[in-house]
């Protein structure tokens, strides 16, 4: 006879014990702490940040340790915790110009005023795995950094580009708020704040594909890396009560500043356009591609044709997100039987009067 | 001193929702709203509730000639729903009618667009009296059988102006009517005639 | 916000709200939407009901009456008779809802004609021009094609004589349950950021043809277990030679059938 299948309930208790204990892993070897996380993962820290729109790393670090090192898993602990936060207000725009930079670099400049600053940087790295690092409790002598002089300048690029008229101004702050797309949802055609916003919310790799399919052809913009800047810069909001800005602190970033394909008509003279990326922490690969989507999804502004899915806002917008394709790709895991069943019972239909149809028309033949 | 809002904020915003959900869901069928506020003159309590429990920051508010004169009322709905108030009917989200006579045209209140209906005033209208009557027929979704309501007071060339709401379906305003205890919903989707 | 896009859903039958979906802590595609939904609407004179593929104790099922029971203290049923909410998905009751109860939908694609047209700028004009004629091709399509309607769960419907809606994945067997019921139902879309609605006693007309008219399917045995008919039926595979059972989908009917007595054949098919 047969019973149907109870205990959904305890199933799920023992599943979470067994989760638990798959965690921690074999009790023998010292537990990681949040601290060593942070400081040691840093960069995994710094996109479960990018990708969680929360900037706290203790928080990252402790959303990796409880995902068990899985980043969607960690990106997602870190957006249902940012959902019951409180909200105060919007800072005042961060000026990346003001950047106290641990690394910046441009491609097409030489040399430039503030320099060429390498920073820490895996790119002239030899991939060669270093065994040294399995023996534990080697400290590697601190590198000497050059003594920068606060004050010193370091000027964007882009901002040397415009003094000339080279390349298209940014666009100016007309001081309107910004829309929030976790607040309010999106309406295509989106403008180019919340664009951003998806991109810079958006999963890695999904736009590291979709910027590489721009160089490819599918929505070519011809960029070079005018910048890209590492570093801290300051926080600063306006209390109503107070009127004037307050610093709240420092967080890192990183920028990159694509300059694309020049454009010009008869009646405007050539220029470069721009893209541009912005990531919590240190992420030059996020932010380098999310510069290149963002110049691929301004192609219908810029006059140019509509070709490609990097260039397609509503295919990028819809489908970047980690934590929502995560979510419709996992849940094809939970029953579907009953809809199953309406197929399978269609499938039968459909193939009994195949075989009833095909045994007639033989007949008929005999 | 301002009057209090919600002796429990949670609980008072969710039953007085929940009342005006199963009003709109049921035209024409009255429901009972017991909020317990004691708004200044002259916001009445059902009025107040409804904008205590559905209005914030993202809502424009717009409010007849005898509440917008009031400061106490306006002070009373910034502090308690921080909406934003406009003078312009046809950009509210919501609109508080404490005086249904000099209610403006139903048309001048924001209608939707095809591609968003949904992005129309809803209003509130605070009447002496709803009951079970004779005077008004309703047809539409959410009515089961013959259903009639009476009025009191009854503006001028409301039915009227109602049929013309629902003609430009799935345009068109919402409309909550409240009265001492009560509330009930006419929808765009409500077919009213006078019987 | 939520509430006030319920309030709009429900005073334009079968229209899609779109409205700013919060993160919960549990996945999107897995109820988030009616989750919020409920969240919204329960009070604590409420008696929810949470149902996957109509079982109380489906893990998903299980999962979310927790959460709402750890988070809100709200007292839970598995009876359908005793809810005041029930949260679905994929199935609606056997027993005919009444007045004053609240049918809570999980959705996974509010748009009905999503996989006609994937552009959301494209399908809003089409629901706004009450253009529907490429859903009739496709449904026809099917019907040049296989000698029926192809479609067997999300079969889509007419609301209210105006809007073409998704019912989310039910199997076309739940469709009539919809027209004219006496329950309010709410749709909630997390993902998508949708809600939309049917209030009681509303028209939903599954769409079909003159020639071909809107079926639902049948089952050629009861329940093993209750004996019921007319109800839909799970099936379950007893064994490695295809030896089958079928038994009520929603166990909430077949418990209640049995406990009046009712006794089905225990028999494999």
């Amino acid at each position: 006879m047969y019973v149907a299948v109870k205990g959904g309930e305890a199933a799920i208790d023992n599943a979470h014990r067994l989760l638990a204990e798959a965690r921690r892993g074999d009790p023998a070897v010292p537990e990681l702490t949040v601290a060593q996380i942070r400081a040691q993962m840093a960069l995994l820290v710094d996109r479960v940040m990018a990708e969680g729109s929360l900037y706290d790393p203790d928080l990252a670090a402790l959303a990796l340790k409880q995902a068990r090192g899985d980043v969607v898993e960690a990106v997602f602990l870190v957006r249902a915790y940012r959902t019951t936060l409180p909200r105060f207000g919007a800072s005042t725009p961060v000026d990346t110009g003001a950047m106290a930079v641990a690394r910046r670099i441009s491609a097409t400049f030489k040399d430039l005023p503030g320099g060429q600053v390498l920073g820490p940087t895996f790119d002239y790295t030899h991939r060669l795995i270093d065994f040294a690092l399995a023996a534990e409790g080697t400290v590697e002598p601190a590198a000497e950094a050059e003594p920068r002089d606060d004050a010193d300048t370091c000027p964007r690029v882009t901002d040397l580009l415009t003094q000339d008229g080279l390349i298209e101004p940014s666009p100016p702050d007309d001081g309107a708020p910004a829309g929030d797309l976790t607040r309010e949802p999106v309406d295509y055609p989106a403008d180019r704040a919340l664009r951003l916003q998806a991109l810079a919310r958006g999963d890695e790799g999904f736009v590291l594909g979709l910027g590489y399919s721009t160089q490819r052809g599918y929505g070519r913009t011809h960029p070079f890396v005018g910048e890209i800047r590492v570093g801290d810069v300051a926080v600063e909001f306006v209390p109503e009560e107070l009127g004037f800005a307050v610093p709240l602190g420092r967080i890192r970033l990183t920028e990159c500043q694509m300059v694309t394909q020049f454009k010009g008509s008869g009646a405007a003279p050539p220029q470069f356009t721009r893209g541009y990326g912005l990531t919590f922490g240190q992420s030059e690969r996020k932010a380098m591609a999310m510069s290149l989507v963002d110049r691929a999804l301004r192609a219908e502004e810029l006059g140019e044709p509509v070709t490609s899915p990097a260039q397609d806002q509503e295919f990028v917008l819809a489908h970047c997100d980690s934590l929502q394709a995560t979510g419709f790709v996992e849940h094809l895991k939970l029953p579907h039987y009953v809809d199953f069943q309406a197929e399978l019972e269609l499938v039968r239909r459909l193939r009994a009067e195949f075989f009833r149809d095909s045994d007639s028309m033989q007949e008929a033949a005999e | 001193m301002l009057a209090p809002g919600f002796a429990d904020p949670v609980h008072g915003a969710q039953g007085t929702f929940r009342a005006v959900m199963d009003a709109l869901a049921r035209p024409g069928l009255l429901q009972p709203l017991d909020a317990g506020l004691k708004p200044p003159a002259p916001l009445t309590p059902e009025l107040a509730a409804l904008a205590l429990a559905l209005t914030d920051a993202d809502t424009p508010v717009w409010l007849d000639a005898g509440l917008a004169d009031s400061p106490e009322v306006a002070a009373y709905l910034r502090f308690h729903t921080g909406a934003p108030l406009t003078d312009d009917p046809a950009r509210a989200a919501f609109a508080f009618i404490r005086d249904p006579a000099r209610c403006p045209p139903l048309a001048r209140f924001a209608q939707g667009t095809p591609a968003y209906p949904d992005s129309s005033t809803t209003l509130v209208l605070a009447l002496d009296m709803i009951a079970n009557g004779e005077r008004l027929h309703l047809a539409g979704p959410g009515i089961k059988g013959p259903t009639r309501i009476a009025l009191t007071p009854l503006p001028e060339g409301f039915v009227a102006q109602l049929a013309e709401n629902r003609a430009g379906f799935p345009l068109g305003v919402d409309v909550i009517l409240t009265a001492p205890g009560r509330v009930a919903g006419l929808p765009r989707s409500t077919a009213v005639t006078e019987s | 916000m939520i509430r006030r896009a319920i309030l709009k859903a429900i005073a334009v039958p079968g229209y899609q709200v779109p409205f700013a979906s919060r993160e919960m802590p549990m996945p999107y595609g897995w109820g988030t939407g009616g989750v919020q939904v409920t969240a919204a609407i329960l009070g604590r004179a409420d008696v929810l009901k949470v149902i996957d593929q109509g079982a109380d104790d489906t893990t998903n099922a299980v999962s979310i009456r927790r959460f709402f029971a750890r988070t809100s203290g709200i007292a839970t049923t598995t009876r359908t008779t005793e809810a005041t909410i029930i949260q679905t998905r994929h199935r609606i009751p056997e027993t005919p809802l009444r007045e004053g109860q609240t049918l809570v939908y999980q959705v996974p694609i509010p748009e009905p004609l999503r996989f006609l047209e994937p552009r959301e700028t494209e399908t809003r004009q089409l629901h706004a021009l009450a253009e529907y004629g490429a859903m009739h091709v496709k449904l026809y399509e099917d019907i040049s094609r296989h000698g029926h309607i192809a479609t067997t769960y999300a079969y889509p419907v007419e609301v209210a004589g105006r809007y073409v809606m998704d019912p989310s994945p039910t199997p076309k067997f739940d469709n009539p349950k919809m027209d004219q019921s006496p329950a309010l139902q709410l749709f909630g879309a997390g993902r998508e950021r949708r809600i939309y609605a049917v209030p009681p006693y509303t028209s939903v007309r599954s769409l079909d043809f003159e020639d071909h008219p809107f079926r639902v399917q049948q089952f050629d045995q009861p329940c093993a277990l209750c004996g019921a008919e007319g109800v839909y039926l799970d099936e379950m595979l007893l064994d490695d030679a295809g030896r089958r059972m079928f038994v009520c989908s929603d166990t909430d009917h077949c418990e209640g059938r049995r406990a009046d007595g009712h006794v089905g054949t225990g028999d494999a098919v």
